[in-house]
């Protein structure tokens, strides 16, 4: 102790006792290394996006299980709670996790409305959430927090970057058409922002309440203005009845169709066949992807689910790969809200959809964004990849986060 | 906006109504004859299509699907008839409405389990993918053929209704069941023959609605609602009125949809507003309706 101050010598003292007399802390923190790691799936498992959440909770499943349910000494509880893809239904099962269940991590929802209600419980609770889909851009935007993290996509990124290959590759003149809700009009919005600088023009515009079957008003429209191109942002069955009824008007030869890559992705596309045949656009995977990621991903999520992965399959494996190193750098230690933020923050990886990381400004995932041409090729009726758009980064600013 | 854009949004129209006429003209004759409002239409709409799909892997033909729809959607109606809706004959129409809401959920997670979550498509039958000329327009030759069926379909029901003596006995019950009893019909028969019959041609609709709608859990719900404003509108029980009040609303929807995107919906429900404000009961609804 030689050298050592006597106040030096208190303040190790009283730090020993200190820690004596809260004895129990210590064996408290060791059984939190062999607490379960409960992770709370707010997705939807019935109505329109059922698919989605169930193809999120497997690419979850591929990492976890992979790890034999074990992450840094804590085995995995996946707790799972259908959001029936209604805000207050959401809030209702979130309080659920958050009070009776004490989840370590949210994850989900799809739908942004169930986002945007439960992001304020969440941002007073200081719990991490990882938003496994919700494209909304407010939410890593003006509606950021600190501790939530988007593993998918902003709206945003989802179009802005065909604006200017469309513009140089096809033509000048383009038709808009979307969903009658705010994923349409920010879709829609950041292609007509990038096709409109690169100097094209927008010739008609036009959105269609969500879950509409019948187009042809919208197919008269187009085809009696002949642009160059269509761009659209349709999901689910919008998508399936947009692109067949597209064809059956006979547009599909004079007029190309384009879109936000949920307009011919794979969960459609087998519903759609030869129609989507040629339509290009973008999203951020594609099952024909040759990165090595990929083709070990396919391979393990074939065998678990019977079925090639989609892209919301994706965003599962790369959240539950997100869960995985932040637990792997603090030891398994999920206690501290603002540590795990700052090491999620860190986090990057080799994922199937290419290189993820997130944003530190706005916890938002950077996407190279791949331009595809839907083609019967060597996989069969599929998108390929036919350009990509790097590292595209969401133009927002979050004021809640310093980097 | 020239005569050529007019002509095929009128086309549409058209081939709205038609498809529109198959699930309300059942939905209407259902009212009339049993007075049950029946939620479950929408799930026997999208029971059509499911059927069709299947029968469609079985047989590979179009036109052995659509009749096999018909029928196996119509035999189960006559079944969920006797099984469940005569318990509730005479009953609380809120008991009945709930019943029939009630069919149509477990019909759709039915569908899930049996079809799985996931759209499928019926394809277009190989010869009618291209499209018409037609009054100087290029028309999609599947939606001319919806809109001949439909109207084919219409005039049937019509002879049938006015002509056979099925049909007699059918409107004899819309107007006084106490009677058609009395005078030895089996109202029991009668009653699952009708509800048969309206399944079976919301089933027609949906079957034939497939190339262009596909088919999907929950297909049922969105039609449904515009099958109800247009039982309505056309005055609870009338056939005559389905069939004038399915055109109205598909003219209503399409050049809303076409002309003012933004109040395609609302122009649906201010023909209802109008209609009603105009006839209270409907346009051919009785004068006392109750």
């Amino acid at each position: 102790m030689a050298g050592m101050s006597r106040r030096q010598v208190l303040r190790t003292g009283v730090a020993a006792g200190v820690s004596a007399a809260a004895g129990l802390a210590f064996p408290a923190l060791l059984r939190a290394q062999g607490k379960p790691l409960k992770i709370g799936l707010l997705l939807p498992y019935s109505k329109v996006y059922a698919v989605l959440g169930e193809s999120i909770t497997n690419g979850m499943r591929v990492v976890f299980e992979a790890e034999g349910n074990r992450v840094a000494g804590r085995p995995v509880e996946l707790l799972r709670e259908d959001d029936e893809v209604s805000p207050p239904v959401g809030l209702r099962k979130l309080r659920k996790f958050l009070t009776s269940d004490q989840v370590d991590f949210v994850v989900g929802p799809v739908s942004s409305a169930v986002a945007a209600a439960i992001r304020d419980p969440i941002h007073q609770a200081k719990v991490i959430l990882l938003n496994a889909n919700a494209g909304d851009n407010a939410l890593t935007r003006e509606r950021c927090s600190p501790y939530i993290f988007r593993t998918s996509f902003s709206n945003w990124q989802t179009s802005y970057g065909l604006g200017a290959w469309a513009k140089q590759h096809i033509g000048g003149t383009a038709y808009l058409t979307g969903s009658d809700y705010a994923a349409g009009y920010q879709i829609v919005g950041a292609f007509k922002e990038a096709f409109v600088a690169a100097g094209g023009t927008v010739v008609g515009e036009s959105y269609v309440k969500l879950g509409s079957t019948d187009y042809a008003p919208i197919m008269a429209k187009i085809g009696a203005v002949g642009p160059a191109l269509s761009f659209s942002f349709f999901a689910g069955s919008d998508a399936v009845h947009f692109v067949k009824q597209f064809a059956e008007f006979g547009l599909k030869g004079k007029v190309r169709l384009t879109g936000a890559g949920f307009l011919v992705s794979d969960d459609v596309l087998e519903s759609q066949g030869d129609a989507a045949v040629g339509a290009v656009s973008t999203l951020h995977y594609t099952r024909t992807l040759q990165n090595p990621q990929n083709l070990e991903f396919r391979k393990r999520y074939q065998a678990l689910t019977g079925k090639p992965p989609d892209v919301y399959a994706v965003q599962g494996y790369d959240t539950a790969r997100v869960i995985l190193e932040a637990l792997r750098r603090t030891g398994g230690d999920t206690t501290d809200p603002e540590r795990l933020s700052g090491v999620i923050r860190g986090i990057q990886f080799e994922s199937p959809r290419g290189r993820f990381r997130f944003d530190p400004a706005t916890h938002n995932a950077i996407n190279d964004m791949y331009v595809m041409e839907v083609r019967r090729g060597d996989e069969g009726l599929a998108n390929y990849v036919v350009s990509v758009v790097k590292e595209l980064k969401d133009p927002g600013h979050c004021p809640n986060i310093t980097a | 906006m020239d005569l050529a854009f007019l002509v095929t949004q009128a086309l549409n129209a058209l081939q709205a109504g038609m498809l529109l006429f198959l699930l309300s003209s059942g939905l209407a004759l259902i009212f009339g004859v049993l007075q049950v409002i029946n939620f479950a239409h929408g799930a026997f709409y999208m029971l059509g299509a499911y059927v069709g799909l299947t029968g469609l892997a079985l047989t590979g033909r179009f036109w052995l699907a659509v009749p096999l729809a018909v029928l196996v959607v119509g035999a189960v109606g006559a079944l969920v008839e006797r099984a469940f809706i005569r318990r509730l004959y005479g009953a609380d129409p809120l008991a009945q409405a709930l019943l029939t809401f009630g069919l149509l959920l477990v019909l759709d997670e039915g569908v899930k389990w049996l079809w799985g979550p996931q759209i499928r498509s019926l394809p277009t039958p190989e010869a009618l993918r291209g499209t018409i000329a037609l009054l100087g327009v290029s028309y999609p030759a599947y939606r001319l053929l919806v809109v001949a069926v439909g109207g084919v379909a219409a005039v049937t029901l019509w002879l049938f209704l006015e002509r056979s003596r099925l049909g007699a006995i059918l409107r004899a019950g819309v107007s006084d069941r106490q009677m058609v009893a009395a005078l030895g019909i089996n109202l029991g028969v009668l009653f699952a023959f009708t509800f048969g019959l309206g399944a079976g041609l919301a089933a027609f609709g949906g079957v034939m609605a497939g190339p262009i709608a596909s088919a999907y859990p929950g297909m049922g719900v969105e039609v449904l609602i515009k099958a109800f404003i247009v039982v309505v509108i056309g005055g609870l029980g009338s056939l005559k009125g389905a069939a004038v009040g399915s055109l109205l609303i598909g003219v209503a929807e399409t050049f809303g949809q076409a002309l003012a995107p933004d109040w395609a919906m609302v122009a649906v429900y201010a023909v209802m507003v109008a209609v009603l404000l105009w006839r209270p009961t409907g346009m051919f609804g009785a004068e006392a309706a109750t």
